[in-house]
């Protein structure tokens, strides 16, 4: 277009389709020929709690005084078979992250953090580190398809067995834990060479189908005299029939996590477009609990994009017990802060953006296992402000039930919330705000 | 506990699983040494059930007079565990030392994941043998199915008959010997030379196992990882 005197001239336009980000993925898969991998979780916007409100108590709902009326937080978890439930203070757990893609002084912060507030922690693809087991009271191990450290003796150590089946970020995903991650330690914890790129098997060696997690089941059970709860983590994707067959299998507890759901190093375009966000998978996953008549008597856990104590009670409105956090808990301790900046700007990123957690050479000293960076990370004052972030999230929660007149989180109901959108309104199943409308009601799953 | 299993000082103990639940059983195995000091267990009755005799840290002898289900002898640590019969689904799964024996034949993933120890069966085995086994010796005397050895990290496995399609695929540091025919090698397992050193090795595993002397070493060949897909690279894109 040549420019003349006087003529408004088109702007340059990007397209909406191959806008800038994709235009330079193309650039960037043409150049290399290998998909991107990254950490975290879904970075589009997607339907989320944040398009729910409360509709708060006024003529028709009492509500509680702020400070003094009590407004319970507690909960326990396994109570459906195993001789020791966990009692936690508040529903807000920390997720499973394994130490290979979390530095151990990492996992050392989550435990502290996490028992300081009376909450469970949880184990990953790497198997069980002493320093976690030591700094967590209730820690729950994860039971994975590639049994990376898988042993006995930790397994009696544990409050909780967690299968894992899958993860939000990527249902039907295997781990990928890259070469540089893989020091000596955390190849002698999962019995590999150091330096490979180690990729952990997505399917579980020993069992297919619900029939044989069933059995699966039975044997940890037996192996552990039936003390310890098992929850089996699904990524949410079939949420109805996924947690449908895994209480029939026997899991005491179920773990939901929505494609939010952050993960330590997975293909960008499996985080993107595969799964459920969390908001359209908790309706189904407790009305299969309810026809099953199981609903509170086994429990569920969701995750995936929880941030603050309004997603907590939302989660909790929606009919979950409890909730983990995975990457805000990382923010918590330290993981993307500004103070980093001149370090993130030299590995081509901004404070809030950093997701190579693959390369491990976090600044933050969390997503690594340099030993120069995890010593920037001080277990006791990120624990700390872990466990300051877990009783803001709880505190958060306890507002707004007192707010809709309820004397325990668990008294939050669906009937408390309305959607912004009518998008969010059918996948919540809750009214569109000012109207009694609920799209999609009636129809099965 | 039935008031056997209590008994002070006895030496061999009898659990019959037609009238004793099993739950009592692994209870009982999981106090030895606590509660009893019996070293002999004869375990009658089995009739496939799952999950017999599975977690047992002690160096008892168990003795399972007929067929058992999944995961019999699941994480052994210590003990000397002999099936007179078949075995289902995951013998043997992430046994971390002691000595598992089958008499008859193997379902699927025997010895998965095991981290140590020795897996002796004397039958054939199923698909996935030794699948993500981490350092166990596992022999079979007959052949194995499809998939063996699958992802295997460390440890060996011996199997005097032939091996089912994609053996040692994504293979780590497993070691594979197999005396008959290899129906197909997986992605990124070879063929590799059979030194003197791997033969001794497979001698000492053999006499481990009481085998010395029955088959000749050098009859078998060798496989192992390629080592090609350790870090990604996209001239192995096919492979992945
Ligand atoms: C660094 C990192 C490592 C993870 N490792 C594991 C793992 O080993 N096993 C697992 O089941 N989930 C793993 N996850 C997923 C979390 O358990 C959890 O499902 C997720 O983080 C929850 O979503 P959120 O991050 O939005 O809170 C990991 C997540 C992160 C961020």
């Amino acid at each position: 277009m040549t420019a003349h005197n006087n003529v408004p001239r088109t702007l340059p336009r990007f397209s909406s389709t191959f806008d800038p980000h994709t235009l330079a993925e193309i650039r960037r898969a043409a150049a290399t020929g290998i998909y991107d991998i990254r950490g975290g979780g879904t970075k589009r916007k997607l339907p989320h709690f944040d398009d729910l409100l409360f509709l708060g108590a006024s003529v028709s709902r009492y509500p509680l005084e702020g400070y003094r009326e009590k407004c319970g937080t507690d909960v326990v978890l396994g109570t459906r078979f195993a001789k020791k439930p966990i009692h936690l203070r508040t529903p807000v757990t920390i997720a499973g992250m394994s130490f290979g893609a979390l530095s151990a002084n990492a996992k050392e912060a989550l435990g502290r953090g996490a028992t300081a507030m009376g909450t469970s922690t949880t184990t990953g693809d790497g198997g069980m580190t002493p320093e976690e087991r030591k700094s967590s009271q209730t820690l729950v191990y994860q039971y994975l398809p590639s049994r990376y450290g898988m042993n006995p003796d930790d397994l009696r150590k544990a409050d909780a067995i967690e299968i894992v089946i899958g993860q939000g970020a990527k249902p039907g995903g295997g781990g990928m834990l890259l070469g540089q991650k893989i020091t000596e330690r955390v190849a002698g914890m999962r019995t590999l060479p150091a330096g490979i790129d180690q990729r952990s098997a997505c399917r579980h060696p020993d069992w297919t189908g619900p029939d044989d997690l069933e059995i699966k089941i039975e044997e940890l059970r037996e192996l552990t005299d039936w003390e310890k709860p098992i929850y089996v983590k699904v990524g949410a994707s079939r949420p109805y029939y996924d947690i449908s067959l895994a209480v029939k299998s026997g899991a005491d507890v179920v773990v939901l996590d929505g494609m939010q759901g952050g993960t330590a190093a997975t293909q960008d375009v499996f985080i993107e477009h595969v799964g459920l966000p969390i908001l359209a998978a908790i309706r189904p996953a407790v009305q299969a609990l309810q026809d099953l008549g199981m609903h509170r008597k086994v429990q569920l856990i969701v995750s995936g994009g929880i941030r603050n104590g309004a997603d907590v009670a939302k989660a909790l409105a929606l009919g979950a017990d409890a909730v983990a956090i995975g990457t805000a808990a990382l923010v918590a301790l330290g993981d993307n802060d500004p103070v980093h900046e001149a370090e993130y700007e030299a590995l081509g990123t901004t404070a809030g953006a950093y997701d190579d957690w693959h390369e491990g050479k976090d600044p933050a000293g969390i997503t690594t296992q340099d030993p120069v960076l995890s010593a920037r990370l001080d277990p006791v004052k990120a624990g700390r402000r872990l466990a300051n972030y877990l009783g803001v999230l709880t505190l958060e929660a306890q507002t707004i039930a007192r707010a809709c007149g309820k004397s325990h989180l668990h008294n939050l109901e669906p009937e408390d919330l309305v959607a912004l959108t009518i998008e969010a309104a059918a996948m919540a199943g809750v009214p569109l705000a000012g109207t009694e409308w609920i799209p999609g009601k009636g129809g099965t799953y | 506990m039935n008031a056997q299993a209590t008994a002070p000082l006895a030496a061999d103990l009898t659990f019959d699983l037609a009238d004793q639940p099993l739950r009592d059983l692994n209870a009982a195995l999981h106090k030895a040494g606590v509660e009893t000091n019996a070293r002999r267990w004869h375990v009658l009755n089995p009739n496939g059930r799952h999950a017999v005799a599975v977690g047992i840290n002690a160096p008892l002898e168990i003795e399972i007079a007929g067929h058992v289900g999944y995961y019999c002898a699941g994480m052994n640590q210590q003990a000397r565990v002999t099936i007179q019969g078949n075995a289902g689904v995951g013998v043997a799964e992430n046994m971390m030392g002691g000595f598992v024996h089958v008499k008859g034949d193997a379902s699927q993933a025997a010895g998965a994941t095991a981290h140590g120890g020795m897996l002796l069966i004397d039958g054939n085995a199923g698909a996935r043998c030794g699948i993500s086994m981490k350092g166990v010796d596992i022999i079979v005397k007959g052949s194995i199915g499809h998939m063996s050895a699958f992802m295997g990290q460390a440890g060996s496995l011996i199997v005097f008959g032939d091996a089912g399609d994609a053996l040692g695929d994504s293979l780590y540091e497993a070691k594979l010997f197999v005396r008959g025919a290899v129906k197909s090698l997986g992605a990124d397992c070879i063929e590799k030379d059979m030194r003197d050193e791997h033969k001794a090795l497979l001698a000492e595993k053999l006499a481990a196992a009481g085998l010395a002397g029955t088959v000749d070493v050098s009859e078998f060949k060798r496989y192992g990882s390629a080592r090609r897909l350790y870090n990604f690279h996209i001239d192995n894109v096919d492979a992945y």
